[in-house]
């Protein structure tokens, strides 16, 4: 990271155009072949095999949903019995909200923050790597232990002492315990990787209030992966020693404390639901605009309320432990906080609709998935403030009351404005644009048969019907509605088959999509589709929110990295100011190596409490590897 | 609560959402204060999203005469609406809390109780202890519970192995019961009837038949057999029942059960002193008849997979002998 005045360096201010790319894809391509793609560090590599890894898991874990519907369509089915049943809801959870929702959120952010800020990479792009192996790894321990019939059981939430060694026989509570320290590794990773690349990497002139919303809600939803991961990795280890090297943290009967275990897993698992979301609304902030042809209403307050929700997610998490017995202070404090996300969340949907009533709306299917998000969103929420009040919250806590509820939040909230996103940014990944009549077909499909599916549950769960049970009897009034569920489900899971259809087709023989085929105005469009992988020719400069809007025919760039060595252009938190070029690390298979050394440990480490000291020597091997000096100019500097 | 009255429209679209364990068809004193809330937060929520919709719907299909954003005006007035809008969602939200907190309040049960009940939760049962201040008229019960419709009922909740959550929708809501803890819930039951609880945390393979049933019935019926529940376990009068108590006897039977009156004092499983006089068998899983309790002994594994009841290998005249000598035990 040095200015080098008088020496002649290859940098892209000299050459013409054509030259200099060829010399940047020379700089910052991956080697061809097996092992190139392994060692690759690029992001938009490595955050495209999140995206499909993430929607794999995201298919495979409907495939569960949909295998709980058939057993509970009728009574006292015998469709599964009760040990797969509770291994396939606990699957259903856990590979809902540690393999897809969390990772593809961040891959999201891994694809689009470096392109929407402007820079040529990610932050610490070895890490990036790793952080991508770790989570296969983890994701496949789950789905082989499910394989093999000793998937966890316990729930996702795993409560102590149910969890614990006395009452959670075999390995299973211990791979649900490691699944979950490797899925928080590798999303504290990009967390990490996100921070920097945002706060440092913004291109010259985006100062902190011309930042995307999408931007500004990864930026929030990174701190609160900082913040409440650890609770939840301390919280895996702590239950790992219990049943592994007999500790007593969660044993009441030897000065432990069951509740423990919940408070330490609310206060990651209440923040969890926000870093899920907080993603979901950025990009709902940063599509609607395009979609509307006009400027997003309200950027201040919208960036105010995600830092607010980001804050008031950390007060909340007792709202999960209502009925546990709570002193009648603390149930009021809980309530209160609780009912006030509300303020936010509400912040957010009046600025949507401010923006939506004084724009001129084009109905593509980006658009519909919105128009669908807010529709479902909003009674998510507003069943949310419901479940805020303690006294309603007894009725309905552990029913399908709840049920409906999260699935209103994380499939209307998230998954909604996540597929609007796919179809919007398709065509930048893959250069191809998704079909606007699979679109539209997916859409409808999706909408009406998730509402058809989820809205029963409310009257389900008022009815008196508990979760996580297997079957019912037959004189409970419950048969009817849940017939209706279950075959309501085919529809739904019919709408994501037509999605998963469309991205698979589009991807071979999609039409080709252009630089800016939506007209859109951040950076991200600036470039080719897809980028090539140096993201960017020259660095943009910009002086506005929407640069490609008040520019639409030249953007000012800034010159002067090189183009003979991968470089990145550093700038001030606050104003992004140029400050220094910094270089940026050359591909590598260590990380690869490493992930492997930790996977070993990890999963060694569910047998034997040695395998902390014997499984440290070969991830230290590959460290050693990774950081490795080779000479290269990238490792010099 | 005036309010509740403007949710009429609600309550009657759900109507049919009734039955013996439901949150919406209240019975106890607890409850019926719970769906005046709910039918209250429901409807203003419901409200605000018809006002949402309505707004929505405004702005994506309103005539536009001039360009988008053309001019501060339009902006203005939106900074206006907006503001009032979140106004509006402060004012609601506030109301919302204070209601709740009030109801809490009136959920208070009464100092002194008039019957006062150990709940022991474990996996995959109930067991209730009837205290008397004079131990010797202690009693319990398996999944069923009995008690004196409009008295105070207090139930100390207390698990003996993994948490688990006493939740009767009809008479109350749900209170989770920890190792270690002990949590009290009070409540009163209307009008009397039969009522269904089921255990509402999540605690391991066979939380799905983790039921129970409450019995509240008049104060006389309620003492009467509370009366009998104090007697020692009926002794058999015919041959074929006094048969099935040397089976009892003979076999692992009372290395998990009680009969009081008998040599048999296992603690593990449910005390059977009077369980004929039970409504059903294996919390909740089967309506009590000889059939069903003959089906229970001769393979409880298969009705109830993976619960603690080991199978006892029976002849068929001693597996028809010990139903005989349970469904006597009135």
């Amino acid at each position: 990271m040095t200015i080098e005045p008088g020496r002649s360096a290859a940098t892209d201010a000299g050459p013409n155009e054509a030259e200099l790319e060829r010399r940047l894809t020379q700089t910052w391509s991956s080697q061809r072949g097996f092992w190139g793609a392994v060692a690759s560090v690029d992001h938009k590599v490595i955050a495209r095999r999140y995206i499909v890894t993430a929607l794999v898991f995201l298919a495979l874990g409907g495939l569960l949903a949909l295998a709980m519907r058939i057993q509970l369509a009728r009574p006292e089915a015998r469709f599964i019995d009760a040990d797969r049943y509770n291994q396939i809801f606990t699957m259903h959870g856990s590979n809902m909200m540690f393999l897809f929702a969390v990772p593809v959120m961040e891959a999201m952010a891994v694809y689009l923050v470096p392109l929407m800020v402007g820079t040529r990479n990610i932050a610490f792009p070895r890490l990036n790597a790793f952080s991508y192996w770790i989570f296969l790894a983890g994701g496949l321990l789950l789905w082989i232990s499910f394989a093999l019939d000793t998937a966890p059981d316990v729930g996702w939430f795993a409560y102590a002492p149910l969890s614990g060694p006395e009452y959670g026989a075999g390995k299973r509570a211990d791979i649900w315990a490691q699944m979950i320290t490797f899925t928080e590794l590798s999303a504290l990773a990009i967390a990490v990787e996100i921070v920097v690349t945002v706060l440092k990497q913004r291109a010259p002139g985006m100062s902190l209030d011309r930042i995307p919303l999408l931007v500004w809600s990864m930026l929030v939803m990174a701190s609160l992966v900082i913040m409440a991961m650890p609770a939840i990795m301390f919280a895996s280890s702590t239950l790992i020693m219990d049943r592994l090297v007999g500790t007593q943290f969660y044993n009441p009967a030897e000065g432990g404390d069951a509740l423990l275990w919940q408070h330490l897993f609310w206060f990651f698992g209440h923040p969890e639901v926000y870093i899920i979301f907080l993603p979901a609304v950025g990009m709902v902030s940063t599509i609607l605009p395009t979609f509307v042809r006009r400027p997003i209403f309200g950027y201040l307050p919208l960036v105010m309320a995600l830092i607010a929700t980001g804050v008031l997610a950390f007060g909340l998490w007792v709202h999960h432990m209502f009925v546990v017995g709570l002193p009648r202070l603390g149930e009021s404090f809980f309530t209160a906080s609780s009912m006030a996300i509300a303020i936010p969340a509400g912040i957010q949907i009046f600025c949507w609709l401010a923006t939506l009533w004084a724009g001129r709306p084009v109905f593509k299917v980006p658009l519909l998935f919105l128009i669908g998000f807010i529709v479902t969103f909003v009674i998510g929420g507003l069943t949310g403030v419901m479940v805020a009040s303690v006294p309603f919250d007894s009725q309905v806590h552990d029913t399908y009351f709840v049920v409906a509820h999260f699935h209103y939040v994380l499939i209307g909230g998230a998954v909604f404005p996540l597929i609007a996103a796919i179809y919007y940014w398709f065509p930048k990944m893959t250069g191809r644009m998704m079909s606007e009549r699979l679109g539209r077909w997916a859409f409808w499909l999706i909408f009406i048969g998730f509402h058809v599916t989820f809205f029963p549950m409310h009257i389900l769960g008022l009815q008196g019907m508990p979760r996580r049970i297997y079957t019912y009897q037959p004189d409970l009034p419950w048969g009817t509605l849940n017939l209706f569920v279950s075959l309501s489900s085919v529809v739904l899971s019919l709408g994501f088959l037509i999605f998963f259809i469309d991205i698979i087709r589009s991807w071979s023989s999609g039409r080709p999509a252009g630089e800016n085929p939506w007209n859109a105005s951040t950076l991200e469009w600036a470039t080719g589709s897809p980028p090539p992988p140096y993201n960017f020719r020259a660095i943009p400069v910009v002086d506005t929110r929407d640069p490609l809007w008040s520019q639409p025919d030249e953007l000012p760039v800034t010159s002067g990295l090189r183009s003979d060595r991968r470089e990145l252009l550093i700038s001030s938190v606050v104003e992004a100011l140029p400050e220094a070029r910094e270089s940026s690390p050359q591909d590598s298979v260590w990380p690869f190596w490493a992930a492997i050394a930790t996977s070993i440990m990890l999963i060694w480490s569910i047998f034997s409490p040695w395998a902390i000291v014997w499984g440290s020597v070969p991830i230290a091997v590959t460290l050693i590897g990774w950081f490795w000096p080779k000479g290269a100019a990238e490792d010099e500097s | 609560m005036k309010a509740a009255r403007a949710a009429l429209p609600i309550s009657m679209l759900l109507s049919g959402c009734g039955g013996i364990q439901s949150a919406l068809d209240p019975q106890g004193h607890s409850a019926i204060l719970l769906r005046d809330l709910i039918l209250v937060i429901v409807a203003i929520c419901s409200l605000v999203w018809l006002a949402v919709m309505i707004v929505l719907v405004w702005a994506l299909l309103r005539r536009r005469d001039r360009e988008p954003g053309d001019g501060q005006g339009s902006d203005r007035g939106m900074r206006i609406w907006v503001s009032g809008a979140v106004a509006a969602t402060v004012l609601i939200i506030s109301g919302l809390t204070i209601g709740s907190f009030y109801t809490t309040r009136g959920l208070n049960g009464a100092k002194n109780p008039d019957v006062t009940i150990r709940v022991r939760a474990q996996q995959w049962w109930w067991q209730f202890i009837y205290e008397d201040t004079d131990p010797a008229r202690n009693f319990q019960t398996a999944n069923e519970l009995h008690i004196p419709v409009g008295k105070e009922v207090r139930v100390r909740l207390e698990s003996v192995d993994v948490i688990h959550s006493f939740w009767v929708p009809s008479l109350a809501g749900k209170l989770d019961l920890i190792p270690g803890r002990e949590n009290v819930l009070t409540f009163r039951a209307e009008r009397s009837g039969v009522y269904r609880g089921q255990c509402a945390e999540f605690c391991g393979l066979q939380h799905s038949h983790m039921a129970f049933f409450i019995i509240a019935e008049s104060e006389e019926s309620y003492r009467q057999w509370a009366g009998a529940q104090r007697q020692s376990g009926a002794e058999p009068v015919e041959a074929e029942t006094s048969a099935g108590k040397a089976v009892f006897a003979a076999r692992q039977c009372a290395a998990c059960h009680t009969i009081r009156g008998t040599a048999a004092a296992g603690t593990t499983g449910p005390d059977l002193t009077h369980i004929g006089s039970r409504r059903t068998i294996a919390a909740g899983l089967l309506e009590n008849t000889r059939g069903s309790l003959a089906a229970w002994i001769a393979d409880p594994q298969t009705l109830k997979p993976g619960n603690n009841m080991p199978i006892v290998p029976l002849s068929s005249d001693e597996l028809r002998q010990l139903s005989a000598y349970m469904e006597s035990l009135k």
